[in-house]
């Protein structure tokens, strides 16, 4: 009971810390860009109107970006301390993506940031571009790296377990940087940062117009971040689609809790919008939605590129399903069970010096290894997320994210046949939308890390068995700690930037 | 063989010098992120890291073998963790 408790509140923790720093990320993501298109137009036209533009946007990513540094590293933090066991496990795999990280934030920050906010007016127009650009394209660099530690856990790849130092160690840098889990999550993570990006431009440009404040710099701002948008929107489209498709090839569980679908078939259909049935339970007969909308065939075809493909549900993955060859989680935990136990076994024989039994162990071991973390799961059940929370969370982004492509090609079109004066409630919606930028980010962070659960590596530790033996009182400490800071800085983020939008685009 | 313009050198310190003090004295909203980010490091790695977050392994065991033993101990003999 002690440990479940530990384990909900370092997981509660974990999701607070990572969800506040991702509510800073993505407008630093998407806004950097929007900036040096600014710039960029200003440098080839030589019109000052758009370095007063570029001027303004920069000041409020830099409220952000301010705001936001160092929250991530609150979640280094809770890996030595709360997360010990992981840390120690993945160190060899994550310390050489963080470390690229941490020294090439630094240099880009007190390097190019300085010119880009000190250098206006003392270097070149285009040494000062070049900077601006600079900042965006390693901004977006550091996700990368983020990304490819995260990508790792939930496709493990060009890593090998040693058992002696008891680690996963780098075999193949390469494979661990091109996973196409890691590549497709940092395509689709910093497509919804410029989409946020976009969001926030089009949105604060909306409400100068709707108040008649700042006209001219405002329509100049709403057609670069709707165009941008636009762009990135499909983008968004694209790099969601391929996302979906490794989620199809790698963690079919987190398919099929995000479709809600127990009895796998082929030809699935998507559902676009529905209600689960609350009261469905694995193994059971129950219908699973109270009423829904199917696209019919788009899950074969959108999971495995094939429209009769067969997609496996919640049943098939948790009982097995020999016709189409794929194995019961129950097997999978005898499997895994056997892996602890020749992993004890070497260890013992490697203590007591007995170097053949040692090899034997360490064969076992290795044959059942891609099963070892099922072997620390108490129920067959436990391989499956939480249906409900990955399942909404999934719909809302995508419904979102349909919402703000229709939304950029409204305000892009009424733009360039300036139309768009008059439409008071689309302005409004633009403006409302920013927000709505922000809950599509989170559900997708949702998505991805509650649909994978119960895994902290996929398939290889659970992350029961990731935490340290700290008391759960410390953990709710923190966790409340972290709460309030987290608090102060965003409601002082938001008072910032409402102070300079409210001083208008001139003030800068 | 490489030349290095000593007169130069100095000079070039001075002049990045004088435009980060120059950059810094002309904040107007830069002075108040500043102060923030100043309070926010001091809260995160004064306060919390050094009360609240010692790294457990390196707290508690003397080296790395030590360390590998305590992980593989956790994974072979505790097993008792609920995962969810």
């Amino acid at each position: 009971m002690e440990d479940a408790l530990l384990i909900d509140w370092s997981r509660a923790q974990f999701a607070l810390t990572a969800m506040y720093h991702w509510l800073f990320v993505p407008l630093t993501l998407g806004l950097s860009f929007i900036i040096a298109i600014m710039e960029t137009i200003y440098v080839k036209t030589g019109n000052v109107v758009w370095k007063e533009i570029t001027k303004f946007w920069m000041t409020l990513f830099a409220i952000n970006f301010a705001i936001g540094l160092a929250t991530g590293i609150i979640m280094e933090f809770e890996f030595g301390t709360n997360w010990s066991n992981y840390s120690w496990i993945v160190g060899d795999i994550f310390g050489a993506p963080l470390a690229i990280e941490g020294i090439m934030a630094f240099f880009m920050e007190s390097t190019f940031f300085a010119v880009m906010f000190f250098g206006w007016d003392k270097v070149s127009k285009k040494m000062h571009l070049l900077s601006t650009w600079l900042v965006a394209i390693g901004s977006n660099l550091s996700a990368l790296w983020i990304l490819v530690a995260n990508g790792w856990m939930q496709h493990p790849v060009g890593m090998e377990f040693n058992v002696d130092t008891v680690r996963f160690e780098m075999a193949n840098f390469w494979d661990v940087l091109f996973n196409p889990n890691a590549y497709s999550k940092f395509l689709h993570t910093i497509g919804s940062g410029y989409v946020m990006g976009s969001l926030f431009v089009v949105g604060i440009s909306a409400w100068y117009l709707l108040k008649g404040k700042d006209v001219v710099k405002a329509k100049k701002s709403i057609v670069v971040g709707a165009t941008f948008g636009l762009i990135t929107s499909i983008f968004l489209i694209v790099s969601g689609d391929e996302s979906a498709h490794e989620v199809a090839l790698h963690q079919p569980t987190k398919l099929a809790a995000m479709e809600g679908l127990y009895d796998g078939h082929g030809r699935a259909g998507i559902v676009a919008i529905g209600q689960l049935n609350s009261e469905k339970q694995i193994g059971d007969k129950s219908e699973e939605f109270v009423w829904s909308l199917e696209v019919p065939y788009a899950l074969s075809f959108l999971g495995f590129h094939d429209m009769e493909a067969f997609v496996p549900g919640i049943n098939d993955l948790v009982y097995g399903n020999e016709a189409e060859g794929i194995e019961s989680a129950k097997r999978k935990i005898e499997k895994g069970k056997v892996a602890i136990e020749a992993l004890k076994s070497y260890k013992e024989a490697k203590k007591s010096n007995d170097e053949a039994r040692a090899q034997t162990a360490l064969a076992t071991f290795r044959a059942n290894e891609q099963y070892f973390g099922y072997g620390y799961l108490n129920d067959e059940k436990e391989i499956i997320p939480p249906v409900a929370l990955t399942f909404y969370s999934f719909h809302i982004m995508v419904g979102l994210g349909s919402w703000f492509l229709i939304l950029f090609f409204l305000i892009l079109y009424l733009a360039m046949v300036n139309k768009l004066d008059g439409k008071k409630m689309l302005l409004r919606l633009a403006l409302f939308s920013i927000p709505l930028g922000y809950i599509a980010g989170e559900t997708g962070w949702i998505v991805a890390e509650v649909g994978r659960q119960p895994w902290a590596i996929q398939d290889m530790l659970p992350v029961g068995m990731a935490t340290s033996n700290v008391s759960v009182m410390a953990v709710q400490t923190t966790f409340w700690l972290f709460a309030i800071i987290f608090t102060g800085l965003l409601i002082a983020e938001i008072k910032i930037i409402l102070t300079q939008i409210k001083n208008g685009m001139e003030a800068h | 063989m490489v030349k290095l313009n000593k007169p130069n050198f100095p000079i070039k310190l001075k002049k990045i010098f004088q435009f980060y003090l120059e950059g810094f004295k002309n904040m107007r909203v830069g002075k108040t992120l500043w102060g923030i980010i100043a309070i926010k490091f001091f809260l995160f790695f004064f306060i919390m890291k050094i009360l609240f977050f010692p790294n457990f392994l390196k707290e508690n065991f003397d080296n790395d073998t030590q360390r590998a033993n305590h992980i593989l101990n956790e994974l072979t003999t505790n097993l008792t963790k609920e995962s969810k």
